[in-house]
């Protein structure tokens, strides 16, 4: 069992440490854009889940096979039919949600994560890494869009889950929404807030600088 | 001498060089066949099941709409009349003989059933309107129509704008409008949805004496009991609504309906 916890560092890795949106800033746009409520950014994170789960799976089992001229058109079609799939599947059992994910479900299909974890990772291992690197990723992705989720709607609408929590003033209460939470920008300062969190917490995260500032020779200036 | 056996053929395939022309065309040609018959799987089994799912938001969407329309609900109680729904036949002005509401969008999935607009007659930018249309009436004690509800649509400034407008029985005053989708600049277009905005159309006039079409959204405030205040920062919605309902409401639309409710044809 001595590949047991190099498995588990697999999947616990892009939890956090190597999470993906966090650290490798990919997906960035369904992350924002479906993080008005939790309930979308649930059912984003497990339709984003499984495509990445199941395509790391078909990829790496035919990956000895694929010839590398056309590698990525073949991992692209893989993803796309997947995502065509769970799109129907969720159109024709979640269809309020699916509704409001709008165009974001097919944008799966264009989500650097599922392409980037397929191409680096499962091409080059076993179905089973494979896929477990694919749950961790899909899992540290789905960290981040429920945690901004749950802030945009607790102080965007003053609900959970569609829980009302916080009584709003409309309601009588006198929690009155922040309605800057349920546009795009809030996504923006959430997600840079959270990023500047983890990396202040790890610094190893903290990218060099592209370029130091000349010296001015002026102090204070 | 010719292999003819399908799992040798198939392992003498997995060992063809993966750079070799045959190897690459037939990888290709085997992944598009299982995604294809993966996507298509998945779209004809669980087609009825969406479909009966739209169909439901539509009609959940209808009824929200009627009651939500400004005292529809005080209409319907103080007449006492039950809604019923018409297809209508737009050239005739009259019901539909072969349609029916459940046969309806399936006659619309016939482009035959479909008339294309001239640039002179498309006010609302529709390019297409369809011959049918599915409208609701409300009828007195004496039979007669107190209230039409027509849906209506046009190209607002990000997308369609579907809309239904709710005529008193003389088939010249609003009794309501309300919008059923649109795509409009949030906080500008969008605000046609707003109640308060909606509740202006009440009371309305459409045409003058002689006939001629006159409501308008305006520019600014209202002048005249034909007009319904503009939004300010949204003028190419506001134009919209304006064109679409001049466009329905006139002779390419429901006119010929409305004259013949009017003469008390129906």
């Amino acid at each position: 069992m001595s590949s047991q916890p190099r498995l588990w560092t697999t999947f616990t890795e892009p939890l956090i440490r190597q999470n993906p949106v966090t650290l490798q800033i990919l997906g960035i746009c369904s992350a924002l854009a479906v993080t008005t409520s939790v309930a979308t950014a649930l059912t984003m994170s497990a339709s984003l889940t499984a495509v990445l789960v199941m395509s790391a799976g078909i990829i790496s089992v035919i990956r000895n096979h694929i010839p590398s001229s056309i590698r990525l058109i073949v991992q692209i079609v893989i993803v796309a039919s997947l995502v065509i799939v769970i799109d129907q599947l969720l159109q024709a059992y979640l269809f309020e949600i699916s509704q409001r994910l709008s165009v974001f479900v097919s944008l799966i299909t264009t989500n650097c994560l599922v392409l980037g974890r397929t191409e680096s990772f499962a091409r080059h291992n076993p179905p089973g890494r494979a896929m477990i690197d694919a749950l961790g990723n899909g899992l540290g992705y789905s960290l981040v869009l429920i945690l901004i989720g749950s802030l945009r709607e607790l102080f965007g609408a003053g609900t959970l889950l569609d829980w009302q929590l916080l009584p709003t003033v409309d309601q009588g209460g006198w929690f009155t929404p922040l309605n800057l939470m349920l546009l795009a920008p809030s996504g923006f300062f959430l997600l840079g807030g959270l990023v500047w969190a983890i990396r202040s917490l790890l610094p190893e995260q903290v990218e060099a600088g592209e370029f130091t500032p000349p010296e001015t020779g002026e102090d204070g200036a | 001498m010719a292999e003819l056996n399908p799992i040798a053929l198939w392992r003498r395939f997995l060992a063809l060089p993966n750079e070799s022309r045959a190897k690459t065309l037939i990888v290709a040609f085997l992944v598009s066949a299982i995604c294809a018959l993966m996507v298509s799987g998945a779209t004809v089994v669980l087609r009825p099941i969406q479909a009966a799912n739209r169909a439901a938001e539509q009609q959940a969407r209808l009824e929200n709409l009627i009651a939500g329309i400004p005292g529809m609900s005080d209409l319907l109680s103080a007449e006492g009349g039950a809604l019923s729904t018409v297809v209508i036949d737009l050239e005739r002005g009259a019901a539909a003989k072969e349609v029916t509401p459940e046969t309806l969008p399936a006659a619309l999935e016939d482009s035959a059933n479909w008339t294309t607009l001239t640039a002179g007659e498309d006010l609302a930018g529709l390019g297409q309107r369809p011959d049918y249309a599915q409208i609701y009436l409300l009828r007195d004690a004496n039979g007669a129509i107190s209230l039409a509800l027509l849906p209506i649509s046009g190209a607002g400034y990000n997308g369609p704008i579907d809309a239904i407008i709710a005529l008193k029985g003389d088939m010249n005053t609003v009794a309501g409008m309300a919008i059923t989708g649109q795509s409009e600049t949030p906080g500008l277009g969008a605000r046609i949805e707003e109640p308060s905005w909606l509740a202006q159309f009440s009371g309305r006039q459409i045409s003058d004496a002689r006939g001629d079409i006159r409501f308008a959204v305006a520019r600014g405030s209202a002048g005249n009991e034909y007009e319904v205040d503009g939004i300010t920062g949204a003028t190419r919605t506001s134009n919209a609504i304006t064109r679409m309902v001049r466009f329905w409401l006139g002779p390419d639309g429901y006119a010929p309906l409305l004259t013949a409710i009017r003469r008390g044809e129906f």
